[in-house]
């Protein structure tokens, strides 16, 4: 069954391990980096970077709120950068993750456009380019493993297990601490539904999370056009033929006269 | 070797065009040996750039003049539109030609381009635009094959063509249809990302509407261009009526436009953002204004104030495309402080692009028969 992970951002102390841990189950070379003003760094995940802490400071009662925010691939349930690819690369497994096969990949970046989460990034700099994102650990889950963040984490910040029951949880620690979080699981609706899914203290939109992302999933929108390709197909061929043959038969009787 | 005295090669506008194009291909070469990240200004916030919006989507909607003059001819039967159908269908093969190079440059592993042809995804809209790509640019081989036949005086082969041109062009209108629309259902998937300006569920129509104002806009520019380039008055005939066609789409997109627009709330168009701003200029010119003038009788049946709107009309779609693609995902893409502007190199390349579709043009109208119909006296 599909796996899923609540990530309960009010437990996480902004430590990185997981970050880390990441970088080096995944074998990606160290990058030099900047000091970009605030303490998220990279500021941005890129090609090399899968996963990163966000800091955010935002106000609350008069006092400031520190928040830590783990970024990565949501692993969509019905995942628009799957559907976008026009070669397949990009799969929704059975297990949860959405892994990518490079052999397959044109380099298109379709997906990254399709991706309401700006996940899937590029290697620019290369001249054979793979599009990079967070694999889910799928090896490790393939294997019965936890993910190698999860796995690092010193505070249990994240849980893993079956979607439905991280699903569970997350209502039932809202529903036990009132006040606590915010009445909103980020990923349990967003875009059709996440694998990963997130709690918080402070409203989603402080948090740098997109609230726009409709309720439904988007490869629907695409499906609907794609959908009526067969009628237009019939209807133009049909409604073309029989133009032809009349104007045809119109321009003979013209000659006759 | 047969050709037009009329026109001549070694002119200094051709001479910067080629230029231009040398320029262009060391630029690609450039770009094949470094990488995208080396030779654009490309990231990971605007993973399509000028390429995108100009050379392929402007290109496709360039070309729909091919698919509008083959079936009025072929399958309307509308005869007095046959003196241009070769220049028509050669144009839109330049579009597509233009699109599918552009592509194959700007896609990261170039050598793998015929994936989709093997690779079916059905759900993708990426999939069914490649496949339409392919198919089309076949088709447009060969719709214009007849006159490379009557060079190599392969009567024959020539006679083939015609025989079945009915279906051929029938097939064409079909795919033309299909593959204008999903271009701009291409951005369906993208409703948190693209501006409620320009994000619909109309846009497969609002782009096939617009495409086909573009497209008669090139067929008639073209024939201005190149009946001063013959040195014979053009048909007024032919003229006005490609000036009617682009009348009548352009209030159909104008009122899909409206619809759209009280539908999301009119002030959106008016707060003085960027987007805002991009989008009064995009209806203002390539729609509003042509639809004005072209209501007044006098300025459709005047050269240089068609050749005028066709001007309009073309800038503006040309922007519509840029504005999709670009303008329009601006503000959430550079949120987190990546921006994008084209580098020189992907201008090269587009402008390169552009030239090559002049030069290929004017070398296929000095040694090919373009307007066999008006040869007569020369
Ligand atoms: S978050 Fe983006 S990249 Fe990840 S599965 Fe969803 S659509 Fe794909
Ligand atoms: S860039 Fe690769 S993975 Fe992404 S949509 Fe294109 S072919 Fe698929
Ligand atoms: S390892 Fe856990 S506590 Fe440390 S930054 Fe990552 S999620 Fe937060």
């Amino acid at each position: 069954m599909a796996k899923g992970v609540l990530v309960d951002l009010t437990k996480c102390i902004g430590c990185r391990g997981c970050q880390i841990s990441c970088k080096g189950w995944n074998e990606m070379s160290a990058q030099k980096t900047v000091m970009a003003g605030d303490l998220t760094n990279p500021p941005r995940l890129n090609a090399h970077c899968y996963t990163h802490i966000r800091f955010q400071e935002d106000e609350k009662e008069g006092g400031p709120v520190w928040s830590f925010v783990k970024d990565q691939c949501f692993h969509c349930k019905n995942p628009a950068c799957a559907s976008a690819c026009p070669v397949g690369a990009l799969k929704k497994t059975e297990k949860g993750p959405v892994t990518y096969t490079f052999e397959r990949c044109i380099g298109c970046r379709y997906c990254m456009l399709a991706c309401p989460f700006y996940i899937p990034k590029y290697e620019w700099e290369k001249v054979v380019p793979w599009i990079r994102k967070c694999t889910f650990c799928s090896e490790r889950i393939a294997a019965d493993l936890v993910p190698a963040c999860i796995k690092t984490c010193p505070t249990g910040t994240m849980i893993f297990g079956e979607l439905d029951d991280m699903l569970k949880e997350g209502r039932d620690r809202i529903t036990a601490n009132p006040g606590k979080y915010v009445n909103h699981i980020y990923g349990e609706k967003e875009a059709g539904g996440t694998s990963w899914m997130y709690l918080s203290a402070v409203p989603f939109e402080w948090l740098g999370f997109n609230t726009r992302i409709p309720a439904k999933e988007l490869p629907d929108l695409t499906w609907a056009y794609i959908a009526k390709i067969p009628a237009v197909i019939g209807v133009v061929l049909v409604a073309g033929a029989a133009t032809w043959a009349i104007t045809r038969r119109n321009q003979n009787m013209d000659k006759e006269e | 070797m047969t050709s037009h005295k009329d026109i001549k090669m070694w002119t200094p506008t051709t001479l910067v065009l080629l230029l231009i194009m040398g320029l262009g291909g060391l630029v690609i070469i450039y770009r094949l040996m470094h990488g995208l990240g080396a030779a654009t200004n490309l990231n990971d916030r605007f993973p399509w750039g000028l390429w995108i919006g100009i050379d392929v989507l402007g290109g496709v909607a360039m070309a729909a003049g091919g698919f509008l003059i083959a079936g009025a001819v072929y399958i309307l039967n509308w005869k007095k539109y046959k003196p241009i159908v070769r220049p028509a269908i050669l144009n839109a093969f330049f579009g597509y030609a233009l699109a599918a190079t552009a592509i194959m440059f700007d896609i990261g592993v170039p050598w793998r381009v015929w994936h989709p042809v093997v690779m079916w995804q059905i759900h993708s809209i990426m999939w069914v635009v490649a496949i339409h790509v392919v198919l089309y640019t076949t088709t447009l081989a060969t719709e214009s094959s007849p006159m490379i036949f009557e060079k190599l005086k392969m009567e024959g082969a020539k006679k083939t063509v015609y025989a079945i041109m009915v279906p051929i062009v029938l097939f064409g209108v079909l795919l033309s249809t299909l593959h204008q629309s999903s271009l701009g259902a291409v951005y369906l998937i993208a409703p948190a990302k693209l501006s409620p300006l320009w994000y619909s569920s109309q846009l497969p129509t609002l782009f096939l509407v617009s495409a086909v104002m573009m497209g008669l806009s090139m067929v008639s520019l073209e024939t201005i261009l190149s009946s001063r380039a013959f040195n014979h008055k053009p048909d007024m005939a032919i003229l006005s009526g490609l000036a009617r066609g682009i009348l009548i789409a352009a209030v159909i997109y104008l009122t899909l436009k409206f619809i759209k627009l009280f539908k999301g709330g009119i002030g959106m168009a008016f707060d003085g953002s960027m987007e805002a701003n991009m989008y009064l200029l995009e209806m203002a010119v390539g729609t509003i204004a042509p639809i004005v003038l072209l209501f007044m009788k006098n300025i459709r049946e005047n050269l240089n104030s068609i050749l005028f709107v066709d001007t309009l009309v073309i800038a503006g779609i040309i922007l519509n495309r840029l504005n999709v693609s670009i303008f329009g995902v601006y503000r959430n893409q550079a949120a987190t402080g990546l921006s994008y502007f084209p580098s020189w190199m992907e201008f090269v390349v587009t402008l390169a692009f552009i030239s090559f579709s002049i030069v290929g043009f004017k070398v296929c109208a000095k040694y090919l028969r373009l307007f066999p119909e008006t040869e007569g006296g020369h």
